[in-house]
């Protein structure tokens, strides 16, 4: 091969692997071998520098079904013969080019993984990623990634029902698009992506083939740079209508005819290669496909172009070879093609052939086991300087600005209402759910059981920035609250590690501190981590992004018409459980007040997981006696944020009573300090003696009245003013592109 | 009664149709758009979705689908025929009902609940609803700006087809309250006899108090007191 450089490039292949790929081969690849083995071997595939890790995730416990890492998406058992599988996955790299179809995409691809295990697909999150809403470029990015989540998810009719969003520079130009899908089904219509059985047939089912997508995983695995806009064929398309007819044809032969079939496996990054060989990998089989069977949109494909196309809504089919018939004829009566492209092998083999000329021959575990690299790992000077600064040398806040402060982190890109994106999702069809996006976790049920889910996204960059083990333990705290907010246990977590190229020292401490971090908390909540992604790469030539191990936290609550809300009721007492109003000035550390007052990140994190943990458990214990009348989560913005949230969901007017705010007024206001709750309630004495015996600070903060003032510590503000800062912020900073939208619609 | 529920490629509130149909005391089945036949059926449903993508014009494709044929008749013959979102998206296509839905004058695909009166209550379809209140039902489309020729809109005035208005919480139709920039603030039309009702918001979701309302039924229950 002359052009061998300009292969490996193209595959993202350094020369050292080449000669590994050599030594093991024990000759020189075929161009369709080293293609297929760059793509298996890409770290979108093959996690080479982020699997080394993964022992430090706890992965099992007694619900889990699934083992880590072996099927396209975790599962859990729920009980009465019922399953949840779910996972989150990236789509950034796309998503920075064509922010349409790389989100639209990333969502196709998302429920494929679900459906391939004959799941039904019953919910959709995001998380979402963007510099600055002041550059257009970055309004441009986030209108398309919205309208194309939209566009894909609204078609084929599963609801989009939360999600999160948070602007930081390091975004701009690498924008972060993760995908969340939640799956619901029968125990017994659980399916395996697997290849067995010698002389089963392998079923392409779906879309035509063609030139899209090509190198899709590879691009996903390099840096992006000024370049990169050249790679835009490297983003697929989306076809949601016909992804639609997929899932109603892949739940229905799981529901009706599991007995036909021995696997069925979606086909995403790397396409047919990776979909063919990670089947026949978990079967230790071998695979022997025809690419001339395969059904084409495009003239002249080489087989090299056939195996790693990434065209979109396209599932691989391994039916008992007495059922073939059966199974395509079912798949026709859905109006979607299937196509016999190949047999399943007992030789261990990979065999690709064009016609009778094989182009590849090569053992599939070749292929499936890449080089791991463990890299040297060092702390940012910067950063390490910037998380020992001692906040409380800086000057506190003056009471008088208060008010003003609570009215720019409102408004503030990152804290405005989510309304203008969530409104353009359908989170309803279905008809499941039961909270509705805009509170802390989204709830749906399921019917015909009483239980319910309640599934969140989050992670504030910032903090895993400027401390990565703790930053990573306070997105699980933070997800786990969100869901036990809502009344349920959190059961499980599935993540996706967004960081910068691992290659760099610094890169690589971030990602190994954020996963221990990530396994401790996840210990401490005794959720699982059971599916997940990796995304590195995310730099552009302005720097790396924030790392950002977006954590997707699913919970079970016990009965789903007892889920909670954010709103309470008039004359509801509330409180502060999980910690003390007195905060001190390290809890603004990474916060929304520190980044938009300063826009500085520094000082020093902290988490205590046994009290996260207490607190959770003290909390769902208060919602099972009936004292909650609504609960919220402290996060973002802190006490003052979170409180006045509970007064926009409610309409109703706060009373503070006379509180000792300590020390550091910014802190006890917007200090984000972790493992905080507000609830409300029509018991309070109850509430009170519920907690006796237990060493968990709890203060009665004030009244919910039927008034239009809100009132905490110095801040005394109409509500309907508060309101419309913060209901309109989005809208206002992101309406600034049009002069006039046709109406006054909101 | 029994109701059918037509299931076109790419539909997708089939299920929650005969959801609620089933709660409040229909038979009711889906039908695949192959099928050419529906007698038996007292209510035929065109629920929401995305019919073969909706690539093109919502509902353009659709409206030249076997089970069309089967529709027309139905409605024609005096039955009750509702279409819902994608569903008054192919009567307009298919000319059954007057008029055209275009996108929202946000531009934007729009999900949120909206709030509906009905002026007119000698249809099957709203003769149990209450001339002094709203109903909470929620809306979840891209294109669903209702627009007519100025005689259509005089006709569906005059002959009191408009079945329901967007309005506000309190009941007041005005331009705040129109949640898409449909004409008049029309949120569903009957056909001149009133067997055939288009609407855009989807009653089907506000089924049970658990989503959020149950002022969907209404209708339903409207339907099922003809019998």
């Amino acid at each position: 091969m002359e052009h061998l450089e300009t292969l490996l490039s193209q595959v993202a292949m350094s020369e050292e692997e080449y000669g590994r790929l050599v030594d093991m081969l024990d000759r020189e690849p075929t161009e369709v071998e080293l293609g297929m083995t760059g793509a298996l071997w890409s770290e979108h595939c093959g996690y080479k520098h982020s699997k080394p890790l993964f022992h430090h995730f706890p992965t099992t416990g007694p619900h889990v079904l699934t083992e880590a890492g072996a099927e396209n998406a975790g599962a859990i058992d729920i009980g009465d013969g019922w399953v949840v599988v779910f996972k989150i996955e990236s789509h950034n790299h796309p998503s920075a080019l064509e922010p349409y179809e790389g989100a639209a995409t990333g969502v196709g691809g998302i429920l494929r993984d679900i459906f391939a295990m004959g799941m039904r697909p019953v919910a959709l999150l995001n998380s979402l990623r963007f510099g600055p809403l002041t550059e257009a470029h970055n309004r441009t990015l986030l209108r398309g990634v919205v309208s194309g989540i939209g566009g894909y998810g609204n078609c084929v009719g599963v609801p989009t029902v939360g999600g999160e969003i948070q602007m930081h520079t390091s975004y701009s130009g690498n924008p972060l698009v993760n995908a969340m899908c939640v799956g619901v089904g029968l125990k017994t219509n659980l399916l395996s992506a697997v290849a067995e059985g010698e002389g089963n047939p392998i079923v392409l089912v779906g879309a035509d083939t063609g030139r899209d997508g090509i190198h899709g995983a590879t691009f996903a695995s390099v840096e992006l740079d000024e370049d990169s806009a050249s790679r835009r064929p490297a983003v697929q398309v989306g076809h949601p209508f016909l992804e639609k007819l997929l899932m109603e044809a892949c739940v229905g032969l799981a529901e009706d005819h599991s007995d036909w079939i021995v696997g069925l496996q979606d086909l995403g990054a790397a396409g047919l290669t990776s979909s063919a060989v990670e089947a026949a990998d978990r079967g230790n089989s071998g695979i022997d496909i025809d690419v001339t069977l395969v059904p084409r949109r495009a003239e002249n494909m080489t087989a090299y172009e056939v195996m790693l196309s990434e065209s979109q809504e396209r599932m691989l089919v391994i039916p008992h070879r007495k059922y073939l018939k059966e199974v395509i004829e079912y798949f026709k009566s859905w109006e979607i093609n299937a196509t016999e492209i190949g047999i399943v092998t007992s030789n261990g083999q990979v065999t690709i052939r064009e016609n009778d000329t094989v182009v590849a021959s090569m053992p599939v575990n070749i292929m499936t086991n890449p080089p791991m690299y463990t890299n040297d790992t060092a702390i940012d000077p910067v950063v390490e300087l910037l998380a020992l600064e001692n906040l409380s040398l800086e000057p506190d806040i003056d009471p008088l600005i208060t008010t003003d402060i609570l009215f720019d982190l409102l408004q503030s890109e990152n804290l405005s209402s989510r309304r203008w994106v969530y409104q353009q999702y359908d989170h309803q069809v279905l008809n499941n759910t039961v909270l509705k996006p805009g509170g802390d976790a989204a709830v749906i049920r399921i019917k015909g059981l009483k239980q319910g889910l309640a599934v969140s996204t989050d992670c504030n960059g910032r903090a895993v920035y400027l401390n990565p083990q703790v930053g990573a333990a306070l997105a699980v705290a933070e997800a786990a609250r969100n869901v036990i907010a809502t009344g349920a246990r959190p059961v499980a977590v599935t993540d996706c590690l967004n960081f910068g190229n691992p290659e760099k020292n610094e890169v690589a401490y971030q990602l190994e501190k954020s996963i221990i971090g990530l396994s401790d908390a996840s210990r401490a909540f005794e959720t699982p981590v059971i599916s997940g992604n990796a995304s590195l790469y995310n730099e552009t030539p302005g720097g790396q992004i924030m790392p950002t191990p977006t954590i997707g936290m699913l919970g079970v609550i016990s009965d789903a018409a007892s889920r909670l809300t954010i709103s309470p009721k008039i004359g509801n007492r509330i409180f502060l459980i999980g910690g003390s109003v007195e905060q001190s000035a390290s809890t603004l550390a990474a916060s929304e007040f520190q980044w938009t007052r300063t826009g500085r990140i520094a000082g020093s994190l902290s988490i205590d997981l046994k009290l996260a943990r207490e607190t959770g458990d003290l909390i769902l214990l208060m919602h099972d006696e009936g004292l909650l009348s609504a609960a919220h989560d402290v996060g973002d913005g802190g006490i003052a944020v979170a409180l006045i949230e509970m007064s926009f969901a409610s309409g109703y007017g706060f009373r503070a009573n006379a509180l000792d705010l300590g020390e550091r007024l910014d802190a006890a206001l917007f200090g984000e300090g972790p493992s905080r709750f507000l609830v409300a309630t029509d018991k309070p004495d109850l509430l009170i003696s519920l907690t006796d015996g237990y060493s968990i600070p709890v203060t009665e903060l004030g009244e919910v009245e039927a008034t239009q003032n809100f009132s905490f510590g110095p801040i005394d503000v109409d509500l309907g003013e508060a309101y419309t800062r913060w209901n309109l912020g989005l809208d206002r900073i992101i309406g600034q592109d049009f002069t006039d939208d046709g109406n006054g619609d909101f | 009664m029994r109701a059918a529920v037509i299931v076109f490629p790419g539909t997708w509130s089939d299920s929650d149709t005969v959801w609620a149909l089933e709660r409040c005391g229909f038979k009711a089945d889906k039908i695949w758009h192959r099928t050419s036949d529906l007698t038996g059926y007292d209510l035929v449903v065109l629920p929401g979705g995305f019919s073969y993508g909706d690539y093109l014009r919502c509902g353009a494709i659709a409206r030249f689908s076997p089970v069309m044929g089967a529709v027309r008749m139905h409605a024609e013959n005096g039955g009750l025929l509702i279409g819902i979102c994608n569903g008054f998206q192919i009567l307009c296509e298919a000319g059954i009902l007057p008029g055209v839905l275009m996108r929202n004058s946000s531009l934007q695909f729009r999900c949120k609940d909206t709030y509906l009166i009905s002026e007119t209550f000698d249809s099957a379809f709203t003769s149990g609803l209450d001339r002094n209140r709203t109903y909470q039902i929620p809306m979840s489309h891209g294109e669903g700006r209702y627009v007519a020729s100025s005689a259509d809109l005089e006709m569906l005035e005059q002959n009191d087809q408009i079945a329901f208005r967007y309005a506000s919480q309190s009941g007041e139709v005005s331009p705040e309250a129109n949640p898409n920039g449909s004409i008049a603030n029309i949120a569903g039309i009957f056909n001149s006899q009133k067997n055939v009702l288009g609407m855009m918001p989807h009653p089907e979701r506000a089924c049970e108090m658990l989503l959020g309302s149950e002022d969907g039924n209404r209708i339903w229950e409207s339907v099922l007191s003809q019998a």
